[in-house]
């Protein structure tokens, strides 16, 4: 069907599509959503490859390093020979990337790296970092990760992370030397906030709780899901014992033999064809991964409103008491406890001189704490503004994604069911010659 | 109309059809004790007693193609009046064919006194083109039993088709259950047919009485089977075996491994179904998952629904194709196995009755000398050692070709039954595409 003219890509008619065309079709929606870096290069990740080295203790290490690519577009669509910017980076570097950006953009929902290690398998798949298939899937999603980067209105533009696609050495330091790192909250601080806050966002709140129960409803699919592929390689795979008891019945038979043998052989293609068919559908789970992981960043940004509103929160309170201190020193009544005030009690009130003093001091505690309070409000306020702008953006990407993976997932189902029909009627086939 | 108690057929085999009395032709005095035989008027039949009165032998083993019986329903040709009309029923068998005449009061009489009985199984007799009326009898488990027993006796020479397990574990299998019933009703059904398709064995008298009489009356031997010639009993060991010839060696060998091969497809039969089980219990789990997200979401609910319905219908249509396999599929292959079994019995029989004449020969050639003529009973047992091969080689070769299309059968069924659970997920996840992406059409429309 074509285009219905929205910037929606549809994956609509074509059952036969492959989840490499999917995946294609996710990149598309992107680079048509279109940041100004998008407009300007191409972003692959291409290759991964082993490499062994010192590390920071002087240990030998084996780690894999992935080719970053970057070509121009205007080049690539001239038909010139486009200029190649390729460096490699490790998983580290991602993750350095993916941090710096955290703390830079706390209001933004910023997309997951591909998971550390490999989670939700299925028995025949292996758990370890270094197995070519996790490298390669991992490759996929950190292709996916600077693309969806580069796709977002705000992170695209981000310096670092440009000089990350094309500077390999020495970008660590220069990350380093933004100071990221001690803008960053506490998790400490981050907790107690979100004990302690009393009026955060009614909306955020809720967002919240989305994210936990989102987080929760996936990784009980994965779960299940791998628990069901296991199963279903059982079932294809003991069809091939078939095969094998055909061929020597077929030896003792006259003319059952060859319907027998041939039977067989489907039988055979039958169990071969579960190893395909469950590579598929670890495409689809790795799209439902990157959504567990994106509920993460969803659940981050709504903390780090709790921590903007709880500190809000303390500069008003903060402010507030002061502001009565001051009227109590004024008027003279004591409405609040303080220790000062007991002992002046007890021992004989301050000397006019001590409570001018006073007062001015708390005059200008209260018009820094004024000025706390309207900074802190207006950050509340921006980062109000600009998270739910990108969390409404988030929405509508999620809702569009999610779409499109259960679609193709249906596509994989339908295709699987048509291989069963076509084997099991070539076996019907061979039968009826018996 | 008085019922008299109806009589067992002889058995046909070396006795002119003259001498066999007809259950029923106790009852009407009009008729004679002789069935009349009447030709239908249908051509290309063959009567077994050919009009001016010559009996056919019909003892001769059948040739190899399946025999049907049918009762045919025809209006008589002779124009009698309405209540004097008399029906032929003809029982139609690849050669041999004998026809009785009945009045309408006759069937009735034999419908009502089936009906009287009281067993648990129900065998519908075949039904005809015409009006009519199915007649059925009850047996139990026991009475197939007793027949097969009864078979087996009175036709040692022949390979008796198996019944279904005799024995079942309690507490394993729940013996009253809808599908244990089913099963052995198909399994008893299958037996019923293979005899009634045996040239011979249909003609057992057992065979009559099981399908008619109103009580098996199991303890009394019947009357006519004291006569000669079928109820002899073939001495069973006490002689040495020899080797057994070429050709019943090779039907030996091929037995054990064709038992073999089949034990191996049972098995994986049985762990197929077990894995297919165990996926079916992940499903249902799997699916319900996607039900509880789509409750906290607000466009992908109905996406996710659909996709939680998806998963059920496969789900359901994998429960009915293991249930399927497991009642249709592994019973069969069981019960090849307990025919072949009882085949090799037969063989060994066989070898028994060799034996006997070989070393009965032994001792009269030693005896030579005295010059006495060969005595008789050597010479019966020469007669009954070429019957017995005779009898079994003809009975091989149908049974290979009923077992031939047996598995073809069989496994062409198991073949539909992997199709059609795959056209019924296609058929789901094909209904699913439009749902999920109809919203987006829509959506972009109001963009």
């Amino acid at each position: 069907m074509a285009d219905s003219g929205s910037e929606d890509i549809a994956v609509i008619g074509n059952t036969d599509l492959t989840p490499l065309e999917s995946e294609n079709n996710l990149k598309n929606t992107m680079v048509e959503k279109g940041t100004s870096l998008l407009k300007k290069m191409e972003i692959s990740v291409a290759e991964a490859e082993k490499r062994t080295g010192k590390n920071a203790v002087n240990m030998q290490e084996t780690y894999t390093v992935y080719l970053i690519e970057t070509r121009p577009v205007d080049a690539a669509s001239e038909g010139t020979n486009p200029v190649l910017d390729s460096l490699w980076k490790r998983y580290s570097e991602f993750e350095l990337l993916r941090n710096y950006l955290l703390v830079t953009y706390p209001f933004a929902v910023v997309p997951p790296l591909p998971e550390k290690r490999a989670e939700f398998v299925w028995h025949k798949l292996s758990a370890d970092n270094m197995d070519p298939d996790f490298v390669e899937r991992r490759r996929v999603g950190l292709e996916n990760f600077l693309l969806r980067v580069a796709s977002h209105p705000v992170l695209s533009s981000d310096k670092i992370f440009y000089l990350f696609l094309t500077e390999e050495n020495g970008w660590k330091e220069t990350v380093f030397e933004t100071g990221f790192q001690a803008k960053a909250d506490s998790r400490l601080k981050a907790l107690n906030a979100t004990f302690r806050v009393k009026n955060p966002d009614k909306r955020f709140a809720e967002m919240k709780h989305y994210g936990d129960e989102l987080q929760s409803v996936i990784s009980q699919l994965l779960r299940v899901r791998a628990r069901a592929a296991d199963r279903l390689y059982g079932v294809y795979k003991v069809h091939g014992n078939y095969g094998r008891v055909f061929s020597e019945w077929s030896a003792i038979e006259k003319e059952m033999g060859d319907g027998l043998q041939s039977a067989g052989h489907h039988m055979d293609a039958y169990a071969a064809s579960v190893d395909d068919i469950l590579e598929e559908e670890e495409h689809y789970a790795d799209q439902l991964k990157e959504y567990l992981f994106y509920a993460d960043a969803l659940r981050t940004v709504c903390r780090k409103h709790e921590l903007t509103q709880y500190e809000l929160e303390m500069a008003v309170q903060d402010l507030t008491s002061k502001k009565q201190q001051r009227e109590e020193l004024a008027t003279g009544t004591i409405r609040t406890f303080s220790l000062k005030g007991m002992t002046s009690k007890l021992f004989g009130q301050e000397t006019p001189e001590q409570r001018e003093a006073k007062l001015k001091m708390l005059e200008t505690q209260i018009e820094e704490g004024e000025e706390q309070v309207k900074e802190r409000n207006a950050e509340c306020d921006e980062f109000v503004k600009s998270a739910w702008v990108d969390i409404e953006r988030f929405k509508e990407q999620k809702d569009h994604d999610l779409r499109e993976s259960l679609i193709s997932y249906a596509i994989m189902q339908i295709s699987m069911c048509k291989k069963g029909i076509q084997v099991w009627n070539n076996a019907k086939e061979c039968f009826n010659k018996m | 109309m008085s019922a008299g108690t109806p009589r067992s057929l002889a058995s046909s085999g070396q006795k002119s059809i003259q001498d066999i009395c007809h259950p029923l032709s106790a009852e009407e005095s009009a008729l004679s004790r002789i069935p009349d035989v009447l030709n239908p008027g249908s051509a290309g039949e063959r009567d077994l007693i050919l009009p001016n009165g010559t009996p056919v032998d019909t003892s001769s083993p059948a040739s190899s193609s399946s025999l049907l019986n049918r009762l045919q329903l025809d209006d008589d040709l002779d124009g009698e009046t309405r209540d004097e009309q008399k029906y032929n029923i003809t029982t139609e068998f690849d050669l041999p064919e004998y026809s009785v005449r009945r009045r309408y009061q006759d069937f009735d009489w034999l419908r009502n006194k089936l009906e009287e009985s009281q067993p648990t199984h129900l065998i519908p007799t075949t039904r005809t083109e015409f009006d009519l009326p199915e007649y059925s009898v009850r047996r139990r488990y026991q009475d197939f039993d007793w027949l097969r027993n009864k078979l087996e006796e009175s036709q040692p020479t022949h390979l008796i088709p198996p019944l279904p397990e005799k024995f079942v574990m309690k507490g394993v299998v729940d013996r009253f259950s809808e599908e244990f019933v089913e099963t052995r009703r198909k399994a008893l059904d299958k037996f019923l047919k293979r005899v009634a398709d045996h040239p011979v064995l249909s003609f057992n008298e057992h065979f009559n009485a099981f399908l008619s009489a109103k009580d098996l009356n199991k303890r009394q031997g019947l009357a006519l089977l004291t006569k000669m010639g079928e109820s002899v009993k073939y001495v069973t060991g006490g002689y040495k075996v020899r080797a057994r010839p070429v050709e019943f060696a090779a039907m030996g060998d091929y037995l054990d491994l064709f038992t073999q091969k089949l034990g191996t497809i049972d098995r994986i039969a049985q762990r197929i179904i077990k894995e297919q089980s165990e996926f079916l219990m992940e499903l249902r789990e799997y699916g319900p998952v996607y039900s509880s997200w789509s409750s906290f979401e607000e466009d992908l609910h109905d996406p996710l629904e659909g996709v939680s319905g998806c998963v059920s219908n496969c789900s359901s249509a994998l429960e009915e194709l293991t249930e399927d396999m497991s009642e249709d599929f592994l019973p069969v292959l069981r019960e090849y196995v307990l025919y072949i079994e009882s085949m090799k019995n037969v063989l060994k029989k066989r070898d028994q009755v060799q034996a006997e004449y070989e070393t009965k020969l032994e001792a009269v050639v030693f005896r030579e000398d005295k010059k006495t003529p060969v005595p008789s009973d050597v010479e019966k047992c020469q007669d009954r050692v070429e019957c017995f091969n005779a009898d079994l080689k003809a009975d091989w070769d149908r049974w290979e070709n009923n077992k031939r299309q047996d598995f073809r059968q069989l496994l062409t069924g198991m073949s539909n039954k992997n199709i059609l659970y795959y056209e019924k997920c296609l058929a789901a996840w094909e209904s699913l595409i439009p749902l999920l992406q109809d919203k987006q059409e829509a959506k972009g429309e109001t963009n």
